[in-house]
């Protein structure tokens, strides 16, 4: 990566090429927003105005070197913006604001940046991050709206960035972005979060989308698509953030423990031609071994200080499979009694699927199918097409090839992914063909 | 997700209408529009040309044979689509079903397949 030196003028230091700009903007974001927000109350506008500020700044500072208080300049110009749009709008607008909400006069006046705030480092202290998790992340938006206002409220993400993340039109990104912000001001939504609210639910809520925005890059085609933001790495870094803020936290480390064991199997896990590779048959070698370390840190240390939660246990699993060299040497017993924890903590279908391949590692494959037998009539997996994969992978494990090429042909008919349908119909194809009729009867 | 929702027509059944049922239903095709453009689903829609516009292509033995007319001759035929990416599929359905040549024809819905995938 190349530096543009811009000019000395703002004695700016190192940070002057795009990439560390853009680093730096993405740190910065949500504490300017924050600060906006603490002021202004208007999330709508305050976001719109920090958008601006950070576009500004992504043309600006590369070219010029950034300011010497790069979270002061923010301010001073998302601050403006505010000042002239709120002179724009009509006055029965500032009327409807309560005296509560009205900036003091002295403050609307743009500070020298110096003044506004001196470091340049922020301590967790300042760091709005969780208080605007709470906001992007209420249960009142839908998931897909939780997912963009926190990408770019938080993420500091340009709705550019986000709707090629999402392989949608820039223009309909950004009506999602709008209507949910219109949304948080209709159902009132405040910042920072009342007292009285009940934080575990509501970090619940942020850890799901999260989650959420890691599975939707992971899933993502690996390749060269240079303008699209990697969400994998945008979700483990709000989520390091959010350890930052909550070190205590058994769950919230539990998720970031989760994504960085998963994402460490990223290169692996697609095979020469781009096509998937199942856990069992990745080159283990090809993990990313200090994510894997940081993960099984992370967990270990959370499952000894902590209350244990479903993401600690999920964790957990992908821990024991990390410490297996070989997948010869997973040790399935001990995957299983997690799975069973975790049925117990979070119950699912979706975890019983799962289970019943450690069942089928354990105890034989007639004991996973008989488990899976259980949740076969399940609604929330009606037509899934994990369901009848993964009784594909069972029926081929007890020897019923006939069975098993029509569950793996029922599987690839109902995916949505190209590369899993491939992959399904692939493992068709390879077990054992069907007797010829001159055998029979 | 992403689905088509795939707009079938009969002419037969627009020839039939007076000019002011044809403005009215038209009327609902810009409202549906304009409501699932401000809601942010929307992510590409088209009409398309008359059947009578169509081209079938088929490559036999190597030959091209160009024939005029749709894929398949029928009173119904292909009117248009639109692109959208919903929070399920009970929304795509609710979103066909205001669509309004699905009170006298159909709408098609089918899930757009994507590149992505996670190892089983």
């Amino acid at each position: 990566m190349t530096e543009r030196a811009g000019p000395a003028a703002t004695g700016a230091g190192p940070v002057t090429g795009e990439a560390d700009v853009e680093r730096l903007l993405r740190e910065l974001a949500p504490q300017v927003l924050g600060t906006v927000l603490r002021r202004y109350r208007d999330f709508d506008a305050a976001e719109d105005a920090v958008q601006e500020a950070l576009l500004a700044a992504t043309v600006q500072w590369p070219a010029d070197g950034a300011p010497a208080n790069p979270r002061g300049w923010l301010l001073t110009v998302a601050t403006r913006r505010l000042a002239d749009w709120r002179r724009r709008e009509s006055t029965r607008r500032l009327k409807e604001a309560t005296a509560a909400q009205l900036v003091p006069a002295d403050e609307w006046y743009a500070a020298a940046p110096d003044a506004v705030d001196g470091r340049a480092a922020v301590s967790a202290a300042d760091d709005d991050t969780l208080e605007l998790l709470y906001l992007c992340c209420h249960p009142a938006l839908s998931p897909s709206a939780q997912v963009a206002l926190t990408l770019r409220a938080v993420g500091g993400l340009t709705t550019t960035e986000i709707a090629g993340a999402f392989l949608v039109p820039e223009a309909t990104m950004a009506q999602r972005i709008v209507r949910a912000k219109q949304r948080i001001r209709a159902v009132g939504i405040p910042f920072p979060l009342p007292a009285d609210a009940d934080r575990q639910r509501r970090l619940a809520a942020v850890l799901q989308v999260l989650y959420l925005i890691f599975n939707e890059g992971y899933a993502a085609r690996s390749g060269t698509q240079l303008h699209r933001a990697d969400l994998t790495a945008e979700a483990i870094r709000l989520a390091r953030r959010l350890h930052r803020q909550l070190p205590g936290d058994g769950e919230v480390a539990g998720l970031l423990a989760l994504m960085l064991l998963t994402d460490a199997r990223r290169a692996a896990r697609t095979d020469a031609h781009g096509g998937l590779l199942p856990l069992a048959e990745q080159d283990r070698a090809r993990w990313d071994a200090e994510q894997l370390r940081q993960g099984i840190d992370l967990v270990s240390a959370a499952l000894a200080d902590s209350p244990v939660g479903p993401y600690q246990v999920q964790a957990a699993i992908a821990a024991v499979h990390a410490e297996a060299r070989h997948v010869d040497e997973t040790d399935w017993p001990q995957i299983l009694a997690l799975y069973e924890l975790l049925q117990r903590l979070a119950p699912s279908p979706l975890v019983t699927l799962n289970q019943a391949v450690a069942v089928a590692m354990v105890d034989g494959p007639q004991a996973g199918l008989a488990l899976l037998q259980t949740v076969a009539g399940d609604p929330h997996l009606a037509g899934h097409h994990r369901l009848a994969a993964v009784r594909a992978h069972l029926l081929e494990m007890a020897g019923e090839p006939d069975a098993a090429r029509a569950a793996y042909q029922q599987a690839a008919l109902a995916t949505h992914s190209v590369p899993e349908r491939h992959y399904l119909l692939t493992r068709a194809t390879r077990l054992p063909t069907p007797t010829p009729p001159s055998h029979r009867p | 997700m992403k689905y088509l929702l795939l707009i079938h027509t009969n002419p037969a059944n627009w020839a039939v209408m007076s000019e002011q049922e044809r403005n009215a239903l038209l009327g609902e095709y810009t409202a549906f529009n304009k409501e699932i453009t401000d809601s942010g689903e929307l992510v590409d829609g088209a009409p398309l040309g008359d059947a009578s516009t169509a081209t079938t292509v088929r490559v036999r033995g190597g030959q091209r044979e160009v024939t005029d007319g749709p894929f398949i001759e029928s009173k119904e035929h292909l009117a248009g689509y639109y692109l959208v990416d919903c929070e399920n599929l009970d929304r795509a359905i609710a979103l066909a079903e205001r669509i309004p040549d699905a009170r006298f024809s159909g709408v098609e819905v089918r899930p757009v397949m994507d590149m992505g995938g996670v190892e089983m």
